[in-house]
């Protein structure tokens, strides 16, 4: 199953996407008993496609919250239309989800 | 075998077959997309360094056309939710920073020919500070910010 929820909705032909990632989103941090250092855990990249072709591409930082919310707009879709959603983090680790635009 | 893993990914039943057609598509492949990734632009500590390093320029020129959505006050600085509109044509990009947190270049968003002026995220801001949304239209970068009060910081560590 996908970390991923993922909506697309069309009014016109402009459609609005929305998705919600599963993700700790965490920095470098140092265990304060232990002195242990815990890497970094985040998304770094995530990509959007409208029918196979590429409408977005955001790079991120640990700045952007655990759970990442994300929201964007493309014209030129409709109704039926595929969107997906990949994400890739810096561990290497990835994870997608498609939908249909309603 | 790649119908059966189509049918899989489109089954969603599993997510680790899911993400594999995800790299195998070359779609995002893991040693691709980190090294893309602007490192230096979001390891800059300062606003100024982190814009050059990412758009070649820290030259931006204030425009009231780019509307930032924020809380006036953020109840959690860990969870701060930012929405980012313009009208402006020919955007290729819309970088996000919280002038505060100790690595300000938070997001950067490539936006293809058909995609809006139009993104909206959540951020960690570290403490109290403006928030500046940097879209680049055509060669000029337009910036535009909004204060935030943070009263609980959110950048851990």
């Amino acid at each position: 199953m996908s970390t991923i929820k993922l909506r697309a909705t069309a009014k016109g032909d402009e459609v609005t996407v929305k998705s919600l990632m599963t993700h700790p989103m965490t920095p470098t941090t140092k265990d304060k008993k232990t002195g242990e250092e815990m890497p970094a855990h985040f998304i770094q990249e995530v990509a959007c496609e409208h029918n196979g072709a590429l409408v977005m591409t955001a790079n991120w930082s640990v700045g952007i919250s655990k759970n990442p919310y994300l929201s964007f707009k493309f014209k030129g879709g409709a109704k039926g239309d595929k969107v997906k959603i990949s994400w890739v983090d810096n561990t290497g680790a990835t994870d997608s989800d498609e939908t249909k635009v309603r | 075998m790649t119908s059966m893993k189509r049918r899989i990914f489109l089954k969603g039943s599993l997510g680790a077959a899911a993400a594999g057609v995800a790299v195998s598509a070359g779609l995002l492949t893991p040693q691709a997309v980190l090294a893309a990734w602007p490192k230096a632009a979001f390891e800059s500590k300062e606003v100024p360094t982190a814009l050059s390093a990412l758009m070649g320029t820290d030259a931006t020129t204030p425009s009231a056309d780019i509307t930032i959505k924020a809380p006036d006050i953020a109840e959690n600085g860990a969870v701060v939710p930012i929405t980012v509109s313009t009208g402006m044509s020919g955007i290729s990009q819309i970088a996000l920073v919280a002038e505060n947190n100790p690595f300000p270049l938070v997001a950067v968003f490539d936006l293809g020919d058909k995609t809006l002026g139009f993104v909206s995220t959540r951020i960690k801001m570290g403490k109290t500070g403006d928030v500046i949304a940097v879209v680049k239209a055509g060669r000029k970068m337009y910036a535009a910010r909004k204060g935030v009060k943070v009263t609980i910081g959110g950048c851990g560590g």
